[in-house]
């Protein structure tokens, strides 16, 4: 069963559902795909860590076999080849590891080598298995890395929370695409409802059984809820907007193992995801 | 010596053009004959890299100048290997520009930009 958490923007609390999910569960896999700022280690301070690097394919060319045909400047769509003077260049921040310059070179002057762009790390927090994505500075995709983060297909027998990166682009789609069911985090604001709708576009798209949990809530208007009721959307639980969780969380403290109060909240959310996933 | 400017339009009359990679086209000027060609930039409609593209448009036409408003960092890295020089435009106008340029009124780009990779940068 995997789950993933995602929301439209940054900071909405999709770290804080995920890992408290997490350990609400008696055994679970937490799998951090924000690959640009992992942060659910931050949390579970997982130890027994194994890293494992994460590359790309890059054309490389044998400037000795090259003629100049151009033949792969003029098919790369992305423009990521030039040849200037009578050298090829490979423009690496464009190319998107195709192979296709590889496979036209009728002189097989190209080949590929690896470039690592970032790394996955596996540890264990308690009864929790962390695993990490992480995406080098400077590097313009993390998608290879979240495709690695997400290949153990012996992880799908496991309860599994998958932490997105916010937004609705690429990255997040690649992130819940296997996903069994979405957890959508959603803020008491304008701006929060905008980006709730964002999301909510994004997993109709993907057809995933969803619902949403509403962070941040106090006593007053949230068009967040009133967006859920409005489109008939399960609201799955509310978070309070509330001193001690903030302090918890901003001192890097999971909730669900500091305070019982939150371990009770966490652990009903998770009974209610559990039961819309039957 | 050949210039190359990007071009809102195929006239002498028309402004250069804000952008160097997704110029709908480029002027090619021969200071020594007065010779003006207008090409298709095909980078303009690109998904990416636009900047690489045109410039390699730019560099096949054995231009030894570029003006330009803006320049990116990829462009400016093919411009650099291919040993043209990239002048920051004065003005809108075509003419003038060629007129300084041939007067050594221009000055070298140095702020080459990060690229706007669909971001607009207006």
């Amino acid at each position: 069963m995997k789950i993933a958490v995602l929301s439209g923007k940054g900071g909405t609390g999709k770290t804080l559902v995920s890992v408290n999910l997490a350990a609400a569960a008696k055994e679970a896999v937490y799998i951090d795909c924000d690959v640009e700022e992992p942060n659910g280690h931050l949390f579970f301070k997982p130890e027994k860590i194994e890293s494992v690097d994460v590359s790309i394919k890059m054309p490389y060319v044998d400037e000795g076999l090259c003629v100049g045909c151009r033949k792969c400047v003029d098919f790369c769509k992305y423009n990521a080849l030039a040849y200037i003077g009578t050298k090829l260049y490979v423009f690496e921040e464009v190319c998107h590891s195709c192979g296709g310059c590889v496979m036209f070179c009728p002189e097989k002057a190209l080949s590929e080598k690896d470039k690592v762009i970032g790394e996955v790390k596996r540890g264990i927090s308690e009864n929790i298995t962390v695993i990490t994505g992480i995406m080098n500075t400077g590097e313009t995709s993390g998608i290879p890395i979240i495709k690695k983060l997400l290949e153990d297909k012996n992880e799908s027998k496991n309860l599994t929370f998958i932490d997105c990166p916010p937004g609705s682009a690429c990255i997040v789609m690649e992130s819940i695409k296997d996903a069994d069911y979405c957890i959508l985090v959603a803020e008491p604001s304008l701006f929060g409802v905008h980006n709730l709708e964002m999301v909510y576009e994004l997993i109709n798209l993907f057809k995933k059984p969803h619902g949403v949990v509403l962070n941040k809530c106090f006593n007053g208007n949230n068009p967040s809820e009133k967006f859920c009721i409005e489109k008939g959307i399960k609201i799955l639980g509310k978070i309070p907007f509330d001193n001690e969780l903030g302090t918890l969380n901003s001192n890097a403290l999971i909730s669900v193992r500091k305070s019982e109060k939150y371990r009770d909240i966490f652990a009903s959310l998770l009974q209610t995801v559990m039961k819309e996933t039957i | 010596m050949k210039i190359a400017i990007p071009v809102d339009d195929k006239t002498m009359e028309s402004n250069i053009c804000i952008s160097f990679g997704r110029t709908p086209y480029f002027l090619i000027y021969d200071t020594k004959t007065k010779d003006s060609v207008f090409l298709d930039n095909s980078a303009a409609a690109s998904q990416g890299g636009a900047g690489i593209k045109a410039a390699q448009t730019v560099v096949d036409r054995k231009v030894v100048a570029l003006i330009t408003p803006r320049c990116g960092e990829n462009a400016a890295e093919v411009m650099q290997v291919a040993n043209i020089k990239i002048y920051k435009s004065m003005n809108n106008s075509i003419r003038d520009n060629i007129e300084a340029v041939k007067n050594g009124k221009l000055s070298l780009l140095d702020d080459i930009h990060a690229g706007f990779h669909g971001h607009g940068g207006e």
